[in-house]
């Protein structure tokens, strides 16, 4: 079943426009992964040239910090729902 | 036909009698202590922690501040009288445990015992402040801490805009501005501090003549500079309360580090095209700047700077709730953001909240800090979503 990732407005244009993305994955680290085959740029945002998840990006799985989680490892269920959100600046 | 003296002598024998120390101590054992003079006997001074009725309205008003009528109250006038009378009152609605104090405020003052003189208000301060002083959360003592309180402003411009206006609008007594910039005819878009006729002028300079016209009780503090690691520390030092409304991500983390060194709150906004984001930074209780976003984006990827655009309403939003938190920190009443944060989309018009948590990891605030003094962060604005050919195109005329 996949699970609903909300994405910002700041990286939607790398979501095709869309603020939600429906993702099938069962942990934090296939959703990147799919992520990384279906919308390569976004995924380029989110993660570093390692794979990790980048300092200045945060996923919530249901509003927990999935780095307060398993990190990475952080397992999805369905019902389950996921966000980013990105530093930002603008003042 | 009873003349006073005989009323008051039957009074007496009718009720129970303490002496200003017995009332100090059952006050602070938990006994509502209230003052039953007049205004303007209230506003020479007045006991600790004591709650004015005037006798007018004692009955009237008792029940507010006293629910249960076996619960302790100890009533005190100028000299003993007025309060005697009023204990009877208080029997006859079926309190139980009323006092008087025997000579009144005065033989309290003559005990040597503590006293608070009360902020007092002009007429005219009476009247802007009415809206709050009628609030029970804020009322006297609440707009009193305001005008006494001091909140610098971190950029005057699109968040520093709203969050300024209504914070001097409130009555917040000191206002700081830090910004090194002049105002520009495109800040007029979102930075409603500013006007038309005073492109060119210093920042600070606009937002101080704007705030002063408001509310002639602010004082307004103009800091033209920018913040770096050689004057943060002494900028935001005499301030109670940070509001960051600045638009680099260096000065974010600067700002964030300094107030954690100074231990003061940092109430953090940002925005970027459609997106806002808000929380509240309190060292030593839950999460600073750094524990959420422990990086900032490397240059290239970074959402951030005035070649990205904003809709011009949205920093009114994030500006506002930046003020609503400082408010609620100097009165310290409600649940500030703090361990959560708050974001926003214009477009979808949808607000989420997300729970953030000290990190123990953090360079600043967690169990090993490598930071040990505020440093200046390297980083520059090169995010360009639309290519740098591309935006000098749409800002030429050029469609998208």
């Amino acid at each position: 079943m996949p699970v609903p990732v909300k994405i910002p407005s700041p990286l939607r244009p790398f979501a095709g426009g869309e603020s939600v993305l429906q993702v099938e994955a069962t942990s934090v680290a296939g959703l990147l992964t799919s992520l990384a085959s279906s919308h390569k740029e976004l995924a380029s945002r989110l993660t570093d040239e390692s794979g990790k998840l980048r300092g200045h990006v945060r996923i919530y799985v249901n509003d927990e910090d999935v780095r307060f989680l398993d990190e990475e490892k952080t397992p999805l269920k369905p019902g389950d729902t996921v966000a980013i959100v990105p530093a930002i600046a603008g003042g | 036909m009873t003349t006073f003296r005989e009323l008051l002598s039957q009074v007496k024998t009718g009720i129970r009698e303490v002496t200003p120390q017995e009332a100090q101590a059952a006050a602070a054992q938990g006994a509502l202590l209230v003052d039953v003079r007049e205004a303007d006997e209230w506003a020479q001074g007045h006991a600790p922690g004591a709650v004015h009725i005037p006798r007018g309205f004692l009955e009237i008003r008792i029940e507010e501040k006293a629910k249960d009528k076996n619960a302790p109250v100890v009533l005190y006038c100028a000299g003993g009288v007025r309060s005697a009378l009023a204990a009877r009152s208080l029997q006859e609605l079926g309190f139980v445990d009323v006092v008087s104090v025997t000579g009144g405020f005065g033989k309290w003052k003559e005990a040597g015992l503590e006293i608070v003189v009360p902020k007092t208000f002009s007429a005219e301060q009476r009247q802007r402040y009415s809206r709050h002083l009628l609030v029970p959360e804020i009322g006297e003592a609440g707009q009193a801490k305001l005008l006494a309180s001091k909140v610098l402003l971190v950029g005057a411009g699109g968040l520093g805009s709203p969050a300024g206006l209504y914070l001097a609008a409130a009555g917040v007594g000191t206002i700081g501005l830090v910004d090194s910039d002049v105002v520009d005819l495109s800040n007029l878009q979102r930075q409603v501090l500013h006007t038309n006729a005073r492109v060119g002028r210093p920042k600070t300079e606009s937002a101080a003549e704007t705030l002063r016209a408001l509310n002639p009780d602010v004082e307004v503090v103009r800091h033209d500079l920018r913040l770096d690691s050689s004057n943060v520390l002494e900028v935001l030092k005499p301030y109670d309360v940070i509001v960051d409304g600045c638009d680099n991500f260096a000065t974010k983390y600067l700002v964030n580090d300094a107030a954690w060194f100074l231990k003061k709150p940092d109430v953090f906004g940002s925005i970027f095209r459609f997106e806002g984001q808000a929380s509240t930074f309190t060292p030593g209780n839950g999460p600073c700047y750094r524990c959420v976003f422990p990086e900032p984006p490397p240059a290239g990827l970074a959402p951030s700077c005035d070649e990205a655009g904003v809709l011009g309403v949205l920093p009114g939003v994030v500006g506002l709730i930046q003020a609503t938190e400082a408010i609620k920190l100097l009165l310290g009443k409600g649940r500030p953001l703090v361990g959560r944060l708050w974001t926003y989309d214009a477009l979808e018009m949808t607000f989420d909240e997300f729970k953030t948590r000290r990190d123990p990891r953090c360079r600043l605030c967690g169990d090993a800090p490598e930071i040990k003094t505020v440093e200046d962060l390297s980083w520059s604005c090169h995010f360009d979503p639309l290519g740098k050919q591309e935006r000098e195109r749409v800002l030429a005329g050029g469609t998208r």
